[in-house]
């Protein structure tokens, strides 16, 4: 890892990622007829997307919509780069992201795109604070830059009374937060959220909400999947998704 | 990631699952005990027979008839004095040159009957060899030449025969014949199963008219260096072999001895420390197995991590990491109970065992090198996992 002494540091990580090739006024995410099949044991083709084209600029906020099925936690997985298109062209801040080997894929997703799944995926035995901190772990901060950066990202989503906690022992809105704390504590130019909300009372719901406008507002794109039409509404831009394909984008 | 950071993570990992941790390690500790400890008695006991070599004197050539190797036949001896007398010649200093007849008669005081190996020999024996004596003297060359019925007991005999009595000038029966004993040795262990504090001693000429035939069963020559012995050796091999052109003699070294005895116990210490090794082999097939069950456990883990920016390599190292641990500190704890085991059998059992430290840097070495062969496999296994596919495994 060449970047590790300058973990911790926000502004050279930003002069980093500016100094990507094509980044420079790029926007986050474009895609060019992206298609994901899937084969299943039998032998049997699933198009889970069929040709996907999509663009989102740098700081947008996009609500992905849809019904079940259509394909939009393929095309979000697409775009955290968690999996490899069969066909078409995804371009990550002007990057081509299948030039990139796995040390730069896993840059990529370590320093440039939040995560933010709709069943938490937090590890079990590990603090708030641990889960967090992990993301900084694979770029080599330290260990007591970690703690506090995650301290910092746990106390924006207002966990910062359940550093201890461990995943088992917090409600499900209160690990969805952790969640989010930790898809931000590496300071991503994106925020990717497979239903943040899914699984959350509206209470509970709307905090989550809350948060990611505010990080928005802060400069971060956020996109994110979502059923409910009140948290769509709230998104400047809704695409929808249909059967693998982009039916509308609004 | 730090590989301070990835053997934390290992650590923990190991303390979750700490009794399945414990019972992998299991068949590392045992493995690498055993070729500790297996080890440390396969060099011990060629440490004690080298030692017993050593103890009969040094610089020795021991001359006999036919061939002398594993499997030879004991041939008969047809050497008689007058070779003794011809071998004295060519090497040039008669008193580097002793003679053996031997015989195994009951040896006799009232009616204490002890039975020992009686040793014609002369009074040169101990210019060749090491052989102090306790008490009294040393057959001289007047008790030879005059048949005069005289022994020198090894230190056994005696205590068996008098107790705490000085046995010095009294009376010893042999096959019916009446002996003075002169001198006492000192206690010299064994050679080669050859218990010499069980001989008896007497004038090489005595010890023949007693067993009724003139042969000897062997010339011992003393060399006055190291670098004399071959060249010695030669000369006493091509010398008897000129005077019968039709027999073999065989003068074997204590260095050939050495070599011999070396080479074979070194094979054994060879096998026993392979057969240690395939439990050790065994161990690391646990190991492999039990890591391709934990990478399978934790492969929503491994997903979860690669979507956060780990690298294939650093999943790699991790479980490497683990796997590596598991084996060391097995070896570690295997080293340890390994040294004491040898330590114990060395005090309260008559097997000797010598720890040497390559055997403790190589099972060391080895456990290492299993965790690594048999943790690569699971270890590329996790690294190649996709991230949307771990994590959607269920
Ligand atoms: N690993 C897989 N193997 C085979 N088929 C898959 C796999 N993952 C998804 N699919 C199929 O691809 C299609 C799209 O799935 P996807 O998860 O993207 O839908 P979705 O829009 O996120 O639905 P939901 O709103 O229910 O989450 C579905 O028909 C699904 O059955
Ligand atoms: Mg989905």
């Amino acid at each position: 890892m060449s970047h590790d002494e300058r973990a911790g540091r926000r502004d050279d990580e930003r002069a980093e990622a500016s100094a990507e090739p094509g980044a420079a006024g790029a926007p986050a995410f474009e895609a060019i007829g992206l298609t994901r099949s899937y084969r299943l044991d039998g032998g049997v083709q699933v198009d889970a997307l069929r040709g996907a084209d999509l663009r989102i600029g740098q700081g947008e906020f996009a609500a992905i919509v849809g019904p079940s099925g259509s394909g939009k936690s393929t095309l979000m997985h697409l775009l955290g780069c968690l999996d490899r298109p069969t066909s078409g062209t995804l371009l990550v801040n002007g990057v081509d992201v299948a030039t990139l080997d796995d040390a730069r894929l896993a840059d990529l997703r370590n320093r440039t795109i939040g995560f933010v799944f709709q069943s938490f995926h937090l590890l079990p035995r590990t603090s708030a604070l641990d889960n967090v901190a992990l993301p900084l772990v694979y770029r080599g901060a330290p260990r007591a830059v970690r703690r506090e950066r995650a301290r910092a990202a746990l106390e924006a989503v207002g966990l910062g009374h359940r550093l201890t906690h461990r995943p088992s022992q917090m409600s499900g809105g209160e690990q969805q937060r952790v969640a989010i704390a930790r898809a931000l504590v590496g300071d991503p130019r994106v925020l990717l959220a497979d239903e943040p909300t899914g699984n959350l009372d509206s209470r509970n719901g709307e905090e989550v909400m809350g948060l990611l406008e505010r990080l928005n507002e802060g400069g971060v794109a956020v996109v994110l999947v979502t059923h409910d039409a009140d948290v769509a509404a709230r998104a400047r831009r809704q695409i929808r998704v249909r059967d693998g394909r982009i039916e509308r984008d609004t | 990631m730090r590989t301070a950071e990835a053997l934390r993570m290992a650590v923990e990992a190991l303390r979750v699952n700490r009794l399945r941790s414990m019972l992998t390690m299991l068949g590392v500790i045992i493995g690498v005990l055993s070729v500790v400890i297996l080890v440390a008695i396969g060099t011990g006991a060629k440490n004690a027979v080298e030692k017993e070599i050593a103890g009969l004197g040094s610089n020795i050539i021991l001359v006999v008839p036919g061939q002398v190797g594993l499997g030879a036949a004991p041939t008969q001896s047809r050497l008689d004095l007058s070779d003794v007398a011809y071998v004295r010649r060519v090497v040039g200093d008669p008193s580097k040159v002793t003679v053996a007849v031997n015989s195994g008669e009951p040896v006799r005081v009232g009616r204490v009957e002890v039975f020992a190996t009686l040793t014609g020999t002369d009074e040169n024996m101990p210019h060749v060899f090491d052989r102090p004596l306790r008490r009294g003297r040393y057959l001289t060359g007047t008790d030879v030449d005059t048949r005069r019925r005289v022994v020198i007991l090894g230190s056994e005999v005696a205590a068996k025969l008098f107790g705490d009595v000085d046995p010095i000038g009294r009376q010893v029966t042999i096959a019916g014949v009446r002996f003075r004993v002169i001198g006492v040795y000192e206690t010299v262990g064994s050679t080669f199963g050859v218990a010499r504090d069980q001989e008896v001693h007497l004038p090489v000429t005595t010890a023949q008219r007693l067993i009724g035939l003139p042969r000897i069963n062997g010339i011992a020559v003393g060399a006055s260096g190291p670098d004399e012995i071959e060249p010695l050796r030669q000369r006493v091999v091509a010398a008897l072999a000129a005077r019968y052109p039709d027999e073999t003699f065989s003068a074997v070294t204590q260095t050939q001895l050495l070599g011999t005895i070396g080479t074979v116990l070194g094979m054994l210490t060879g096998v026993l420390a392979a057969i240690a090794g395939i439990s050790l082999l065994v161990g690391g097939v646990g190991v492999s197995n039990i890591m391709l069950v934990s990478v399978r456990e934790r492969t929503k883990e491994i997903g979860l991590r690669k979507a956060l920016g780990a690298r294939g390599r650093d999943i790699l190292g991790q479980f490497l990491i683990e796997a590596v641990l598991l084996t060391t500190i097995g070896g570690v704890i295997g080293i340890l109970t390994g040294v004491g085991g040898a330590l114990l059998i060395q005090a309260v059992s008559p097997v000797p065992a010598s720890i040497t430290w390559w055997s403790i840097v190589l099972a060391f070495g080895v456990s290492a090198a299993v965790g690594v062969f048999f943790g690569v496999a699971p270890a590329r296994r996790a690294a190649r996992l996709d991230p949307v596919v771990a994590l959607r495994t269920d």
